[in-house]
């Protein structure tokens, strides 16, 4: 790898970027303050803090402009043009509500009921066109919809999926006019069967398409004032990168972006670190997010819902979250029972120990008084000292005295219902997908991760916890370590017992060479291009698919593997295979990931020449089940490769803190991960 | 008992939920029919060892099958004693106990429980049970709902709780009865081992949980868990002013005969406790309209959660609660009284206890939902000869509430359910949707408006023809507002004939009609009632309703004052 290469994470309150040279091996990092609404700022001034960006030969970007754009409500404004009878199908959605008990609630779709309209045409299930578009009528239409004020048009067609006829004619007649490129079909975005998901993702990329177009073309225009001749790319959601081009067409990839560049950060520690199975566990101010990676390779979803309604289906990495965080408030509720979460004192006012107004205790309000956090010491340098005493009588007045607990007693409270919560979110990806815990290691990133690693591998059976060396700066690695990626799915709807395996087989080369020559054009050098196939399957009359992987040979497929493929994969998952029962091919999928050179994680490793004993900072006293123990202080940073810890202990870092629990011990790796392992 | 410290029991009560949610999830995935797939027809928990009371219920489970189960599992319990005190069976690990009997604590025919003993060493522990919608289970019409049902006999087949389970042994000659009796065998096969699959599942969970925390620990928590719900129950109804606040509705007719049916509460709120006497609502019907004692309780407890959110799902929260359901009435019917159409009668029993609570605490009113299940089977015969059958439930708009506009298009408060995706329903059937779209004007006007209900308008593509059914209601008594608020529009149902467009006699209830290819059936669905005066009503939001065609011009005038003059 040659080059520096820069990678760019911006994040809600902080943007991190991590400078890599390859020539020397040389790293460095940078942290900025991100600006909502103007995230650039940050992004800049964190380049230009790095060094000559002319100088620079790659920068890789995880953006959360789209994500926030989605939860606010500040995209741009949309026309749709749809079949006639479904104007409404954004706002009638699946004919959900947003909570199963109580029925307060109402919801507003994206798109404006008088920016969306209807066209004569319509396509039948079996992709017959019963009556063709007139591209007259979609040209007035458009005209009409841009002259209202639409900045971006979406073209949704019942059963577009069966045959994507009349919405090529319309996006094409649509294009003719629009002012601008911020037009899309939805069988251009996700030629998938269900109106109501592909309708909503269509919707969602259109109302993202100015909002993250105008904020690349700002980016890269400052990358041009300074001179920048390298490339510029986005990680998408699934984990992997694309180009800025493709990125303003298909912004809605990049909705989890930044989370999504932590979990392949962690997934390339992890690997290097000799751990194939691996939870990652992401603490921030207001969420836990936790997932899973399996013998390597990090898991999928196929949907998400960003808001009650709101529902983008397009491969990314399956990130569980929960609304666990060092921000969220602890309360007894009317019944009795503590609570921690999901309300959060988010940055502003903060915990209570931030001294910036806050009233409510934390989560990390708990930690100052357990003496885990140093209040003498709070990381991330913003803040001089933390008010523990402040912490402390919060605590007792919204828990200890409810509880009948003095504060201590009840901020280890508060810390054993958060840990409860945070391992119920590992058990739900591990345990109830089939996996067992023993067989794997959590990776905690982001600040306060770590904090909760020892508690968590204890409660949950996890094999060890392995805590990076840098876990505040894992979704800017991840940036510089991703991958390429293009992903798409196709709905065939084909009866397993009557396959054409030959025609399958072609059109599963015909995917893997269009996702393949995306990631070829991309422009960035790979090592290789590889190529991988699944078929979302059912047994005729379920509802719900199950995706099988494929191996596809030179030449092609044929039936029995298709079913072995899917006997093995609903067994894996249920158990019960239902024999004589047909089986029903839905849609294939197929990925193309273009490999890049290694990074080499050696770079991060600790210095040689530390000591151990030069690493040790006193003592100090920290609550542990129930007493006070006198534990050990260390600087994380500064210990050597191979050095042991026995907990308790307490390590630090700028950007984060450490707990070693009592009987566990801890080892810095060659790379310089401390790896917490469970006592006896 | 042991008892159990704070923190310890914030831990369990996730543990524990988060087994009957993973019960739920694996049911889900593995179902067949879309009523438990898509719609999420089901639900599990953890029901105590004696009285089967709810110990513990999960967040994502049919909220009306919540409230039943308890009775599932007390009929299953009720078995077991008898058949050990005549000495012909014995209870025994291993053992599962199917039925559907809604009578007996179900609630109709197409809802199968599945009932297990936990047992711990040689007592039962807790029982744990499975509840989901099949989706054919014989009777007069494809997928149940026999608008036209006179008898029970006439909605499918009744099983009573047997054992079809023992020591580990499933009894295959009871799944080929039920699978002799269905039009739908494999579909419920499917179901059935989705079921086991979930049972299987929640005993290894809960035996893990038991020998990690001990016996006595777990049974502490479940108790103070109940304890705690029943607490908050109570300070609930502490705050709400003494008195007796009645509330009346009305069905449109039973199917059979076209009379309207009563349900009248009378709501006593007496310091902590609160009775609600049903014992005004009209006698047992002669079609489908009937539910059994256990389904009325269930619904009001149905109505309860949705009006206390804060007050965990367990049996606590009904202690403070007395019932007065006389068996004279159409809300506490014995066999072979039919039930095939329950879900129109619970709906408006949750109404109606919506409307007293409206009474008694404003400011928790919530307007009457849609109301009506709209349960709709379009079915005929493809070319190829083999049958077709469409089968769904139908959306409308929820009530307005003294925070906001009620939401347009929802489900029911009965349940979760979504809708099949259109593109679904015309790949899988010989139809083709003209219009899925939003009713303009049919919510309930007021300072909040009710949601908007909808339109759907079928064409049948099978060469052959099709024959509809039709279960619903609201074609004579709209959903009510709240707190001054107004009506919501009638449910209508219309289809074409060779002689024009017609609506059957019975409002929303037909069956057998034919229609002709090329010909469409259309269904209006109410909206939400409205809340609050419609004059107090926010003018922005009267002028985007207009711009954005929700209410027409006219109607704006009429129910707003609203001067087209005004801008947006």
């Amino acid at each position: 790898m040659s080059g520096i290469l820069i990678g760019v994470d911006v994040g809600g309150t902080f943007t991190d970027l991590f400078l890599f040279d390859g020539a020397t091996g040389r790293f460095e990092t940078a942290k900025t303050s991100s600006q909502r609404g103007d995230e650039a700022r940050g992004f800049l001034a964190g380049l230009d803090a790095l060094g000559r960006v002319a100088e620079f030969a790659a920068i890789v970007h995880g953006t959360t402009v789209g994500t926030n754009a989605l939860l606010e409500r500040k995209g741009g404004k949309v026309g749709l043009i749809t079949t006639p009878g479904f104007r409404d199908m954004l706002e009638m959605r699946r004919r959900d509500r947003p909570r199963t008990w109580g029925l307060a609630g109402d919801f507003r779709p994206i798109v404006d009921r008088d920016f969306s309209v209807e066209v004569a045409e319509r396509t039948l299930a079996d992709g017959t066109v019963r009556v063709a578009v007139d591209t007259q009528e979609i040209a007035t239409r458009a005209r009409d919809l841009a002259a209202r004020g639409a900045q971006a048009l979406a073209i949704v067609f019942v059963n577009a999926y069966a045959n994507p006829a009349n919405e090529r004619a319309a996006a094409e007649a649509a294009r003719a006019v629009w002012p601008n490129a911020h037009v899309i079909a939805s069988s251009e975005i996700l030629p998938e069967i269900r109106e109501f998901e592909r309708a909503s993702t269509t919707a969602l990329n259109a109302y993202l398409q100015p909002i993250v177009g105008a904020y690349l073309n700002r980016l890269q225009g400052a990358l041009r004032e300074r001179a920048f001749a390298g490339e510029f790319h986005i990680v998408q959601s699934n984990g992997g990168v694309m180009s800025v081009e493709s990125a303003r067409r298909r912004p809605v990839r990049t909705a989890l972006s930044g989370p999504a560049a932590g979990v392949i950060a962690a997934s390339a520690i992890a690997r290097a670190a000799g751990f194939e199975n691996v939870i990652t566990a992401d603490l921030g101010g207001t969420s836990f997010d936790v997932s899973l990676i399996a013998n390597g390779a990090t898991t999928l979803a196929a949907q998400t819902t960003v808001d009650f309604g709101l529902v983008i289906r397009t491969p990314m990495i399956e990130i569980t979250t929960i609304g666990a965080g060092g921000g969220s408030i602890a309360f007894v509720d009317r019944g009795g029972l503590l609570q921690v979460g999901p309300e959060s004192a988010g940055s502003v006012p903060g915990p209570v120990c931030y001294g910036a107004g806050g009233d409510k205790p934390t989560l990390t309000d708990a930690h100052v008084v357990l003496g885990r956090i140093d209040a003498e010491r709070p990381i991330g340098g913003k803040l001089v000292r933390l008010d523990a005493e402040a912490a402390r009588r919060a605590i007792r007045a919204h828990v200890g005295d409810p509880l009948g607990l003095d504060a201590v007693a009840a901020a280890e409270a508060i810390v054993r219902v958060a840990d409860a919560r945070m391992a119920g979110a590992i058990r739900l990806v591990s345990i109830e997908r089939g996996y067992n815990p023993s067989d794997f290691a959590l990776m905690p990133f982001g600040g306060g991760g770590a904090l909760h690693a020892a508690a968590l591998i204890r409660e949950v059976g996890l094999k060890c916890a392995v805590a990076p060396r840098f876990p505040g700066l894992t979704s800017a690695l991840g940036c510089v370590i991703a991958d390429l990626r293009h992903d798409s799915v196709r709905t065939v709807n084909l009866m397993l017992d009557d396959l054409d395996a030959a025609a399958l087989g072609r059109r599963l080369h015909e995917e893997g060479r269009a996702v393949a020559a995306v990631v070829e054009n991309a422009g960035v050098p790979v090592e290789r291009i590889d190529v991988a196939f699944e078929l979302d399957m059912h047994y005729l009359g379920q509802t719900h698919a199950i995706s099988a992987p494929l191996e596809v040979g030179p030449g092609g497929v044929t039936g029995e593997a298709v079913r072995a493929a899917f006997e093995a994969s609903y067994q894996a998952r249920f158990s019960r295979l239902l024999a004589g029962t047909p089986v029903k091919i839905v849609s294939l999928r197929a990925t193309a990931i273009g490999r890049r050179p290694r990074f080499d994680l050696t770079a991060l490793a600790p210095r040689a020449g530390a000591r151990r004993e030069d690493a040790l900072r006193g003592a100090r006293p920290v609550w542990f089940d129930g007493a006070w123990v006198e534990t050990e202080i260390w600087s994380r940073l500064d210990l050597p490769v191979g050095a042991i810890i026995a907990g308790p202990a307490i390590l630090e870092q700028p950007d984060a803190t450490l707990v070693v629990e009592p009987g566990q011990s801890a080892t810095v790796d060659p790379l310089g991960n401390l790896i917490i392992e469970r006592g006896a | 008992m042991t008892e159990i410290d704070a923190v310890t029991l914030a831990v369990l009560k996730g543990r524990l939920e988060q087994i009957a949610d993973e019960m739920d999830a694996t049911l889900y995935r593995s179902a067949f029919n879309p009523i438990i797939a898509e719609a999420r027809d089901a639900c599990h928990g953890l029901y105590h060892a004696e009285t089967g009371s709810t110990l513990v219920q999960g967040t994502t489970g049919l909220p009306i099958f919540v409230g039943a189960m308890a009775f599932a599992v007390k009929a299953v319990i009720d078995k077991v004693a008898r058949d050990a005190a005549s000495g012909r069976d014995q209870l025994r690990p291993g053992d599962t106990f199917l039925f559907n009997d809604p009578y007996d604590g179900g609630t109709h025919l197409n809802d199968f429980r599945l009932v297990r003993p936990v047992f711990r060493g040689d007592a039962v522990f807790c029982w744990i049970a499975s509840a989901g919608h099949w989706l054919d289970i014989g009777g007069n019409v494809p997928g149940g709902f026999n608008a036209r049902a006179t008898e029970s006999y006439q909605e499918g087949v009744r099983i009573p709780p047997v054992k079809f389970i023992r020591e580990g042994r499933l009894d295959e000659d009871i799944v080929d009865i039920l699978s002799a009796n269905s039009r739908a065998a494999r579909s419920n096969y499917g179901d059935l081992n989705g079921q086991l699959n979930a049972l299987a599942l929640g005993e290894r969970r809960l035996t893990e949980l038991l020998d990690a925390y001990g016996d006595n620990t777990i049974a502490a928590a479940c108790a103070a868990l109940t304890r705690r719900a029943e607490a908050l129950m109570r300070e609930n109804l502490r705050a709400m002013p003494d008195g007796i606040y009645s509330f009346e509705d009305y069905l449109d007719n039973d199917g059979v005969t076209d009379t309207p049916l009563r349900i009248a509460l009378d709501m006593t709120i007496a310091g902590e406790t609160m009775t609600l006497d049903f014992s005004r609502s009209s006698p047992p019907c002669a079609g489908p309209l009937n539910i059994a004692y256990s389904t009325a309780v269930a619904c009001c407890y149905v109505a309860l959660k949705h009006l206390f959110t804060d007050v965990p799902a367990n049996a606590g929260c009904l202690t403070p609660v007395q019932f007065i359901i006389p068996e004279t009435t159409l809300l506490g019917v014995k066999a072979p009284k039919p039930v095939g159409g329950y879900t129109e009668t619970i709906l408006r029993v949750i109404g109606v206890v919506f409307g007293a609570i409206a009474k008694a605490a404003p400011e928790r009113a919530i307007a009457a939902p849609f109301g009506t299940i709209n349960a709709l089977s379009l079915a005929g015969h493809r070319g190829d000869g083999s049958r077709w059958v469409m089968f769904s439930f139908f959306g409308g708009g929820l009530g307005a509430t003294p925070g906001c506009d009620g939401l347009s298009h929802g489900n029911n408060p009965i349940s979760m359910a979504t809708m099949p995706p259109v593109e679904i329903l015309e790949a899988s059937y010989p139809v083709m949707f003209t219009q899925w779209a939003l009713r303009p004007d049919s919510a309930g006007a007021g300072t909040h408006r009710g949601g908007l209900g909808a339109i759907y308008e079928i064409e049948i593509l099978a060469e052959s023809g099709a024959e509809a059914f039709l279960l619903g209601e609201r074609g004579k008594f709209a959903p009510f507002g709240a707190g001054g608020g107004g009506p919501a529009a009638l449910n209508r149902f219309v289809y074409d004939t060779p002689a024009g467009q017609q609506a059957p006699p019975l409002a929303s209830k037909v069956v057998d009609v034919k229609i002709a290819r090329g010909q469409r059936v259309r269904l209006e669905t109410p909206g939400g009632g409205g809340y609050g005066q419609p004059e107090a009503r926010d003018r922005a939001a009267v002028a985007r309703d207009v711009r954005l065609g929700y209410v027409s011009r006219a109607r704006a005038r009429e129910l707003y004052g609203y001067d087209a003059g005004e801008s947006s």
